[in-house]
Order: C-alpha cells, then structure tokens, then sequence
C-alpha cells in the first residue's frame, strides 16, 4: 500500500469530455515523486486532456483528482501552440512565470541571480535579451522548460516536448529532462515518438480515451499492446535491447521503395 | 513661432492640449493588451457601445460619465463573459452586443433628443468645452490604470502570453481580464469626448502596433506605445487647430502617417537583412 505521502497526484476513474464527446474514460494513474513517465498514444487519444488533469486546468466530469497538499506543477506547453510573434525576450519570458511574492514590475537581484543560473544550466547563457522567435527549436524548448524550473516545480508535465524538432535537438532535450529526472524531479511527457522518446523512458502509459496499458517501455511497446492503442497493426523488433516500433509493418512489406531510373 | 505659440494663449487649448496628451498616453498604454490580445476590434466596438450609454444619460438627465461609464462596464463584462464561453468568438460577440448599443443610442437622440455640439463631440471629438475639471478627470484614469498595469504587470503579461498556462499556475485570469475589460471602458470613457467615438479605436491600436514595430520587448514596447501616443496627442492637437480641422481626426491621422513611415522604414530594414543574409549576397 503506497503512503498519500509517496504520491503526488492520484486519478481514480476519472473521465473527462468536452461537450458530449468523452475524451478520457475512467482514467487511473498515479505519480509519484521522483517518476518519469512518458504518454503515447494516437491523436485525439486525450493525453493533452490527461496532462491538463493533472496540472488542474480540465476538471474531470466523472472520478477524483487527489493533489498533494503544496504541490508545485510546472508546465511546458507544445511549442506548436506559442505566439512566436509576441513580443517577450527570453528573460521575461521565464520572469513572467514569477506571479507570486513580488508585485513590482522589473526582477529583483534574487530573481535575476536565479534566472541567470537557470539559462546558464539550460545552456541559454547570453541569450536572455533575444526575442523568442530568435532561437533555434531546442532553444525554444529550454526557455519554456526555464519559465516551468523557475517555479521550483515537484511535478513537471511537457506536452510533447519533441514535437517538430531534429534529432540532435530530440536528444538535447531527453538529456536534458533526464538530468532533472537525477536531481529527483518527478516528471510527466506525452509524445508520439515512440521510438526516438518514448522508448528511452523509464515507464509508460498507453493511451487510447483509457489507460490500455502502463509499465516499463519493454513491456507495453509490445504489437498486442500498440494495436490495441493505436487500432493498427504494429509490429516490434528488437536492437541493441530496446524495443524499436515499425509501424505500418504490412504496407512496408507491399509497397517496395522506387529505385532512380528503375 | 509666435504662430506656433499663440494658441497657448488660450485656456481651452491649454486644456484641450493637456487631454489631448493625456488621452494618447492612457489609449496607447491600454493599447499594448487590446493589441496583443488581438482584440483591436474591441475598442472600436465598446466606444460604439458607449454612446449608447452617452444617448441614454444624456437624455434621461443623468450624469454623463456615471450612465455611460455604467453602461460601458456592462458592455465589457458582458463581451468577456459571452467571449470566454468560446460558444460565440471574441469579434462576433463584440460585433452584436456593441453595434447593438450604438444603434440603440442613435435610435434614442432621433425619437427624444437634439443633435446638439454634444452629440457632434461625442461622434467625432471637439477640444471645445473641455475644462480644468476634464483635464484632471482624464489625469485621474491615466493615473489609475498606469498603477493597475504597474502593480499587475506580471499577472497581466502572463495572462496576456499564455492565458491557459497561466491559470494552471494559479493566476486568477478571469479576474485579470475583468480588470482589464474595466480598465479599457474607463479608458474609452474619459477620452471619448476629445477623440469621438467613431474614432478613438485607431488610437488604442496605432500607438501599440508602431511600438510593436520598434521592438521585441513587452516592457519596452510598454513604455514606447505610452510615449507614442502622448506625442500624437500632442502634435494632432497642435495641427487641429492649426489646420482647423478637428481634434480626433487630425490625432488619428498624424497617428496613422506615423504608421505608416515606421512601416515603411522597418520594412525596408528588415528586408535589407534578409537580402545581407541571403546566401551568396
């Protein structure tokens, strides 16, 4: 039996829907601290849904949502969803998230030492004053992961942190929540790469409207378990000890590739 | 320059400058929200809906900032509240309940009322009449919104940015956006008889969207769209009387040329980086 004081946020069939249309169906899941869970599954399968339960902005219909008493979220939202056109430089931009304490416009010298300490460990140092839009697709990644940091968060939720961005950035990133994951930060992601994210997790939650299955990437990455999620055929190799998912195994096989000049 | 100088002679310039001034610093520091929350249009609309308001005080005897105030709050809240339930979007909730309020108040000046120099000032704007009183009415809001933005700055960046975000980390946004709304029809209210209704959206939105052209920081951007607006205030009034044309067009159109040569000027620029940086340049 866990303790209340080993969780952090605990769904007990919750279900969430936006009008008539349920997005999320009966919904278990706990997070405790320290955790590093990622959530994959097809689009409109409700994991934005689930991850604004669990940062309290969608209020179940059905179920309870148990919070830790003092719990401190922090956020960081799909960049595909930023007004890059704003204009907020880096500084402000991870500032603005400071709305408690001080009401005074411009930082304090605390704050400023503890913005230039965070830029410096997201490896944005000098870039404090360069508009948003400015920096490359990581970059973009960090400054939002700052503005979630600077609240000293227990739980961090990321909305599919590696959405649109390269492979060298993807693996930035990972790095990067991996080394906040070492420091014991608890952390939350969804994310449609099952291999290049979802596989180098510690655990996992599939996702389909309801939890089809959650545990250690080697055992929900399996074809029963991702047909069941995604409602199609998958199929699952293994390299070097991981699990690598192709999917569409049966039109790969049917569809050869055109050679130039063939 | 004694020519520049002369109509400083006279008080109702004097007052007249002195709101004018005040009322550009007050609609472009407001402006830098409406603008950045892509609700230009509602400055258009809630000056519509005031003069609904201005109509039915005017006519009913009551006092004119209480009744149209009154009237303009109600608008704005009802704006946000119908807006916020994301049934109806932001504009066309704007578009009914607005257009709605200054039809009402024409409709009531044809059945009951004159069209008086009031009802002239009230649609187009006029520095004549304005008093001491005036002056420091508009002083008053200008100073009571610069402490709103001042103590709100955070809550009000954040909300503005990323509204969805900022309520999950406890920003209170309905209340935000209320104080906002509020902050704007007093906005409206107190500079509506210098700049006319019909016009006084262009100088919410022209200092603001000039800021936003010379920079991108919010605070600096803050301080700019303040400091436009007062200077078009300033110089459009200089030239109305001048010219002899009135207060609130020639404050838009010195707003809009500036416009326009910032436009112009920061187009260039920018596309002479592109073409620095283009390869092989």
């Amino acid at each position: 039996m866990t303790g209340a004081a080993d969780v952090l946020v605990r769904l007990e069939r919750v279900t969430c829907a936006y009008g008539r249309q349920p997005v999320l169906t009966g919904v278990d899941l706990v997070v405790h601290p320290g955790q590093f869970t990622g959530v994959v599954g097809p689009s409109g399968s409700g994991k934005t849904t689930l991850l604004r339960v669990l940062l309290g902005s969608v209020v179940p219909v059905a179920g309870r949502v148990h919070r830790r008493r003092g719990l401190r979220l922090g956020y960081v939202p799909q960049v595909d969803t930023v007004d890059w056109s704003f204009p907020v430089t880096v500084r402000e931009c991870v500032l603005m998230a400071r709305t408690r304490g001080r009401r005074l416009p411009w930082a304090s010298q605390a704050e400023q030492a503890e913005v230039a300490a965070l830029l410096d460990r997201l490896g944005l140092h000098g870039l404090a004053d360069r508009h948003i839009r400015e920096l490359s697709g990581g970059q973009q990644q960090r400054v939002f992961l700052a503005r979630a940091m600077l609240g000293r968060p227990d739980l961090l939720l990321l909305d599919e942190p590696t959405s649109g961005v390269d492979a060298r950035t993807r693996h930035e990133v990972l790095h990067l929540l991996d080394d906040l994951h070492g420091d014991g930060l608890a952390i939350v992601l969804t994310t449609h790469d099952l291999n290049g994210m979802a596989a180098h997790l510690p655990h996992l939650v599939c996702l389909n409207g309801e939890v089809v299955a959650e545990g250690a990437p080697r055992q929900v990455l399996t074809s029963d378990v991702l047909e069941r999620t995604y409602g199609a055929p998958m199929e699952v190799l293994e390299h070097a000890g991981m699990p690598v998912v192709l999917d569409h195994p049966s039109e790969a096989r049917i569809i050869p590739l055109r050679r130039p000049g063939a | 320059m004694d020519e520049l100088l002369r109509p400083f002679e006279f008080e109702f310039f004097r007052n007249g400058l002195a709101v004018a001034t005040l009322a550009g610093a007050l609609c472009g520091l407001i402006g830098v929200f409406v603008v950045l929350r892509g609700m230009s249009y509602i400055g258009h609309g809630l000056s519509h809906a005031l003069f609904g308001g201005y109509a039915a005080s005017t006519l009913l005897g009551v006092n004119v900032a209480l009744g149209a105030g009154l009237w303009g709050v109600a608008s704005a809240l009802m704006i946000n509240g119908v807006a916020r339930r994301r049934m109806v979007r932001a504009d066309a909730a704007i578009g009914v309940i607005t257009t709605a309020s200054f039809a009402l108040g024409l409709a009531l000046f044809a059945l009951f009322g004159r069209r008086g120099r009031n009802f002239e000032a009230a649609l187009f704007g006029s520095v004549l009449g304005v008093s001491r009183a005036d002056v420091l009415a508009v002083a008053a809001v200008t100073g009571a919104v610069a402490l709103v933005v001042f103590l709100g700055y955070r809550q009000l960046l954040f909300t503005t940015f990323d509204p969805d975000v900022a309520e999950a980390s406890g920003v209170p946004t309905a209340r935000v956006e209320a104080v906002l709304m509020v902050a704007l029809a007093a906005s409206i209210l107190a500079t509506m008889q210098i700049l006319g209704v019909t016009l006084i959206a262009a100088t919410i939105v022209i200092p603001a969207s000039v800021a936003r052209m010379l920079t991108h920081a919010f605070h600096r951007m803050l301080f700019l769209s303040t400091g436009i607006g007062a200077a078009t205030g300033f110089v459009g009034m200089n030239l109305s009387y001048h010219l002899d044309v009135q207060s609130g067009p020639t404050i838009v159109l010195v707003g809009a040329g500036l416009f326009a040569v910032v436009f112009t000027v920061t187009g260039l620029r920018d596309s002479r980086r592109r073409w620095a940086a283009a390869p092989g340049a």
